[in-house]
């Protein structure tokens, strides 16, 4: 039934969004407060899928793996950002690209020699691996708890920000930096605890999607411009702005490539269409993208500065 | 700006001289192989010097650099298709089509925070990318090979005496077009926009305009080298083109040292000799070289021309 | 010369600018003096160009500037200096001064002046900007780096970069800021000669120089002009007493 095809679409589309949320989060807090360019951030999302993989064949249990690679993610976050990360932040953003183009090389090599270039698959237990009956539409249950999960990580975030004292150092952070250190806050560990929430969140991102995709080498390194893009279009140093701006490339990219070639058909032949379809679902985040910058050059929702 | 005799200044003069005079010593038995890894050296010497006028002069970090190698090259690949083998037709169609990418990005990326410029010209190279990769017709993600090379008439860029030669004045050609432009009013417009782009901007400069014209010149620069790239190779594919390719430009630039002449040609002449003996090393060579990066990053300010230049403080590189 | 009415700007809720007018006129000098955050930096962004008002009008040589870019208003006549230093530092003294001469010396549209002449070469800039320099005592060592200044010869080559677009308006925002004693009264007296050619609307906290060059005195508090007059008026004024001058 058609609905049923469109409302597939919608929940992929709507999982996409909730993944690019949770990777673009950390992503947009570090450089909005940090005012650094990780470029490396995939990286976490790589290891988290990685670990969850790794932990599920040792164990054979898909849950447990998953929230025990939570706080190794975050544990490798806090690492990074210590012995690494903390020394970049006084220093120029051109040094930020190189520094964090060299440490996903890093990263990626060090995978590669410690688990091979073929990527770790994970099979969904049982209980998860099946569909919801609503109404005679069937859900791939799975995919909607993905969703639940990055709805409810948004859901926390957002009360984390606006609701506890924490929160507010980090919007104070995000808006003044002098301010904030002057206060007597220690800015370090502030920085270190965001940097390694945000690792985690992106981890947890990774461990989600590794049993649809597997875990490989490359997934970082593909997720990391969308989140980039999501960051760009939502404003930076704005949660706000990556939730909504993920949830709209999400769904946007989703639906973009499955109804595309329809799409075309309303206007030029189907031949022209059936060529154009994949070349232009492809662009259309970045062609939006562009759009968007043209008209708000600090994307939707600004964090200010 | 002034130029003064500096060791910076000499070895590149003496680089030059080497490139130059390379060619004869395969007479005298020097292995083809060398030849080949020069001229691979001068064409990302010429991408470099592309992205340094962006980067190093204008202060914008561009990691989408690569997209216009994509561009140039398959200026060369699709009339290939079409059994087109004009050199004059190849080049200018590279030119073009990467002055047209760079003013349409330019003038939407330029008007954003300078970290959101880096994010974003990732973003532009990576829609080429894709847009490379969709093209079935043209070998998609599969590439192309190139059985036309470039053929100008006098002489056909497939004959590696006449590539190296074109690429060699090319390479002369625009460092020297850099030069002087860096030297010209253009240059000191674009110089004191980054470094005082509000004090630009209160004595009667529009910084926009400028930088929007480094970018286009930038991105036609690394367009030619693309259209180079194409002819040397005689293969294309959208993977040789990857935002990496893009790193490894901006990691040229600032090793050699961002906004001097000599910068990109040490550059890239360091990637590839690092390149080279580190992939001989090891098959895990991107980690060593990662760790180089990192250590780049912490500790060099100013890359090899400040390097050789460290006596003479009292004036600033050229 | 320079007219700004009912200027009004505000940041979320607060009221940086409210209501504001004032006027300079040509060979006058306006002072703007008031507490830290009472709004001065914003009134000055706002006529420079950096910020749109969210209402009122500024008027300069008789057009309505209200929404004209920055470097449009340069272009109009108007100079201004910043708060904090804003030299061209890995450049030379010279270099600095050119920048600001380029386009006065060029031939407009000619490609050849804009891309291929070099501006060292260029003997009639290079003139001019000796000359300048020459004013002011800087003109020994044009090859050195600006960073080998002493703070007070920055600020002094700031003002001759300003003055080298030959405006007829100059904002000036805390010019003797960071200035010794000495430093400050030759800067004082640049600026009395300034006057003779010049409208200028002087913001700065030292009320020794304020009370000694103003013509007219406009004290800004919590975004609000509160008293604008001659300075005799402005010292004799209770409320600017009580506001401003008292705590000092």
């Amino acid at each position: 039934m058609e609905t049923q095809l469109v409302l597939i679409q919608l929940v992929n589309g709507l999982q996409l969004g909730v993944l690019l949320f949770l990777v673009a989060a950390g992503l947009t807090l570090v450089f909005g407060i940090m005012d650094f360019v990780n470029l490396a951030h995939g990286a976490f999302y790589m290891v988290g899928a990685y670990i969850c993989a790794l932990l599920a064949a040792k164990t054979g249990h898909f849950l447990p793996s998953l929230l025990l690679s939570l706080p190794l993610v975050f544990l490798l976050g806090l690492l990074v950002e210590k012995y690494l990360v903390s020394h970049l932040y006084k220093l120029s953003h051109l040094d930020h690209v190189l520094a964090t183009f060299g440490l996903i090389l890093v990263f990626d090599t060090l995978t590669h020699y410690l688990a091979g270039p073929d990527g770790e698959a994970i099979l969904l237990p049982a209980y998860l691996n099946k569909s919801l009956h609503l109404g005679g539409i069937q859900l791939p249950v799975y995919r909607v708890l993905i969703i639940a999960v990055g709805l409810a990580v948004a859901a926390a975030l957002a009360w984390g920000v606006n609701k506890t004292r924490a929160g507010m150092l980090l919007r104070a952070g995000a808006s003044d930096r002098e301010m904030t250190s002057a206060l007597g806050v220690n800015i370090d560990r502030l920085y270190r605890l965001i940097f390694a929430v945000g690792a985690m969140l992106a981890g947890l991102a990774g461990a989600l999607i590794a049993p649809i995709t597997g875990a490989n080498i490359a997934m970082g390194n593909e997720i990391i411009i969308i989140a980039l893009v999501v960051v760009v279009i939502g404003g930076i140093g704005s949660i706000k702005g990556a939730f909504l701006g993920a949830l709209f490339v999400g769904l946007v990219d989703t639906m973009g490539r499955a109804y595309m070639d329809d799409a075309l058909k309303l206007f030029i032949s189907p031949v022209a269409a059936e060529s154009a379809a994949p070349a232009l679902s492809a662009m259309i985040v970045y062609i939006i993208m562009a759009v968007v910058l043209a008209f708000r050059p600090n994307g939707l929702f600004p964090a200010n500065k | 700006m002034k130029f003064p005799l500096k060791t910076s200044i000499i070895l590149f003069v003496l680089m030059l001289l080497i490139l130059g005079l390379l060619p004869f010593a395969s007479i005298i038995g020097l292995n083809a192989f060398y030849l080949d890894l020069a001229i691979r050296l001068m064409i990302f010497a010429i991408a470099a010097t592309g992205l340094n006028l962006i980067l190093g002069y204008g202060g914008f970090i561009s990691l989408g650099h690569a997209a216009f190698l994509l561009v140039g090259a398959y200026s060369v690949a699709i009339p290939n298709y079409y059994d087109i083998d004009n050199g004059w037709f190849h080049l200018g169609l590279a030119v073009v089509c990467s002055a047209l990418f760079a003013l349409l990005t330019g003038a939407v990326s330029l008007r954003t925070r300078g970290g959101s410029f880096i994010m974003i010209t990732l973003a532009f190279a990576q829609m080429i990318y894709f847009l490379f990769v969709s093209m079935e017709t043209f070998g998609g993600s599969d590439g192309i090979s190139i059985s036309f090379t470039s053929d100008f008439g006098l002489f056909n860029l497939g004959d590696t005496l006449y590539l190296y030669y074109f690429t060699f004045g090319m390479l002369l050609a625009l460092s020297g077009l850099i030069y002087r432009l860096n030297r010209s009013r253009f240059g000191y417009v674009l110089t004191g926009s980054r470094l005082q782009p509000r004090r630009m901007h209160a004595l009667g400069y529009s910084p926009f305009r400028f930088q929007l014209g480094a970018y286009v010149v930038s991105g036609t620069i690394t367009g030619i080298a693309g259209f180079l790239l194409a002819n040397f190779v005689q293969f294309i594919s959208p993977e040789m083109m990857d935002w990496f390719r893009s790193a490894e430009l901006i990691f040229m630039v600032a090793l050699g040292g961002a906004a001097t002449l000599s910068g990109p040609l040490f550059g890239a002449f360091s990637f590839v000799v690092l390149e080279h003996i580190m992939s001989e090393w090891t098959l895990y060579w991107h980690l060593p070289f990662g760790l180089f990066l990192i250590a780049i990053a912490v500790f060099s300010k100013g890359g090899l021309v400040k390097l050789l230049n460290h006596r003479s403080r009292r004036k600033p590189d050229a | 010369m320079l007219e700004i009415t009912h200027i009004t700007k505000h940041f979320g809720g607060v009221f940086a600018n409210r209501d504001i007018s004032l006027c300079v006129e040509a060979q006058q000098i306006h002072a703007l003096i008031g507490p830290n955050g009472a709004g001065k930096s914003t009134l000055i962004a706002q006529i420079s160009g950096e910020l749109k008002p969210d209402s009122g009008r500024i008027r300069f040589a008789q057009r309505d500037i209200t929404h004209f870019t920055p470097e449009r208003r340069n272009r109009l006549g108007m100079g201004r200096m910043f708060q904090t230093t804003a030299l061209f530092n890995e450049l030379s003294v010279l270099d600095n001064i050119r920048i600001p001469l380029l386009r006065s010396t060029a031939r407009r549209y000619s490609i050849s002046d804009w891309f291929y002449k070099a501006v060292e070469s260029d003997s009639s800039i290079r003139k001019t900007a000796l000359t300048m320099l020459e004013k002011l005592g800087l003109d020994h060592h044009p090859d050195q780096l600006v960073a080998a200044l002493s703070h007070g010869e920055q600020r002094q080559l700031e003002m001759v970069m300003t003055l080298a677009t030959s405006p007829g308006c100059l904002l000036l925002d805390e010019p003797m800021a960071g200035m010794s004693s000495e430093e400050s009264a030759r800067m004082i007296k640049l600026i009395r000669c300034l006057k003779n050619d010049h409208a200028i609307l002087l913001v700065e906290h030292d009320m020794h120089a304020v009370f000694d060059l103003a013509d007219t005195i406009s004290v800004l508090v919590e975004g609000s002009i509160i008293a604008s007059g001659t300075p005799d008026e402005i010292r004799r004024n209770a409320a600017v007493q009580a506001a401003y001058l008292g705590t000092r």
